[in-house]
């Protein structure tokens, strides 16, 4: 099996998959709210290079169709979350 | 055989996977809410602006949607850091002890003290 593109697009695909990993670590255990936003941002744009990997991959347009409403809803989800954060006061330790 | 164009766009991956990875690693090992929101919208922006165009490279009947998915990426994704750092501000969420400079919080009251004279 010789090293062709597919086989980068799929390591990157694993690659995209480890640092999601990461993030979902600081997801969970971040310390303030602002952190754990940052970290759903983080992980909504791997989601968005992800697909746009495998839609290569699969050789599927739908796939970057998805990508694209994707990457609009987590826009508004970022952009509705830091809007309802902003007027209420966090709690330091 | 690989033709030239597979090369470009396996170099442009590349590019943006490092990126990628670096800035999930900077998530983690950065020491505040500014910080990581530098590592995090950056450089996960720019692997996946990279990824997006060495995808378009390789296949190219797939290039004008992954051109479609890099101006949404670079048109919304600043701005949701933006307001993600602009609520960690207000919410009171402090800087790092060894930051050194912080422009935001002087402006903003000097702003709030000219709203509330006039």
């Amino acid at each position: 099996m010789t090293f062709t593109e597919f086989n980068i697009l799929i390591i990157g695909v694993a690659v995209m998959a480890v640092g999601m990993i990461v993030a979902i670590v600081r997801l969970l255990f971040g310390p303030t709210s602002p952190d754990r936003i940052v970290a759903l941002d983080t992980v909504n744009t791997l989601v968005v290079g992800m697909m746009i990997g495998l839609g290569a991959y699969h050789e599927e347009v739908i796939f970057i169709d998805i990508a694209i409403v994707y990457a609009v809803l987590s826009f508004v989800t970022t952009l509705v979350i830091a809007k309802y954060m902003e007027g209420s006061k966090e709690e330091v330790n | 055989m690989i033709d030239i164009q597979t090369i470009i766009g396996m170099v442009f991956i590349s590019i943006g996977l490092l990126f990628q990875l670096l800035g999930a690693f900077g998530l983690v090992r950065l020491p505040d809410v500014y910080n990581r929101l530098q590592a995090a919208t950056k450089s996960i922006t720019m692997g996946a602006i990279s990824i997006a165009i060495g995808v378009g490279v390789i296949d190219l009947s797939l290039l004008p949607k992954a051109l479609l998915v890099v101006i949404f990426l670079m048109l919304t994704n600043p701005l949701s850091s933006h307001a993600i750092a602009r609520a960690a501000y207000n919410s009171g969420v402090p800087l790092w002890k060894g930051s050194v400079v912080d422009r935001y919080g002087p402006a903003l009251k000097k702003l709030q003290k000219r709203r509330g004279r006039s």
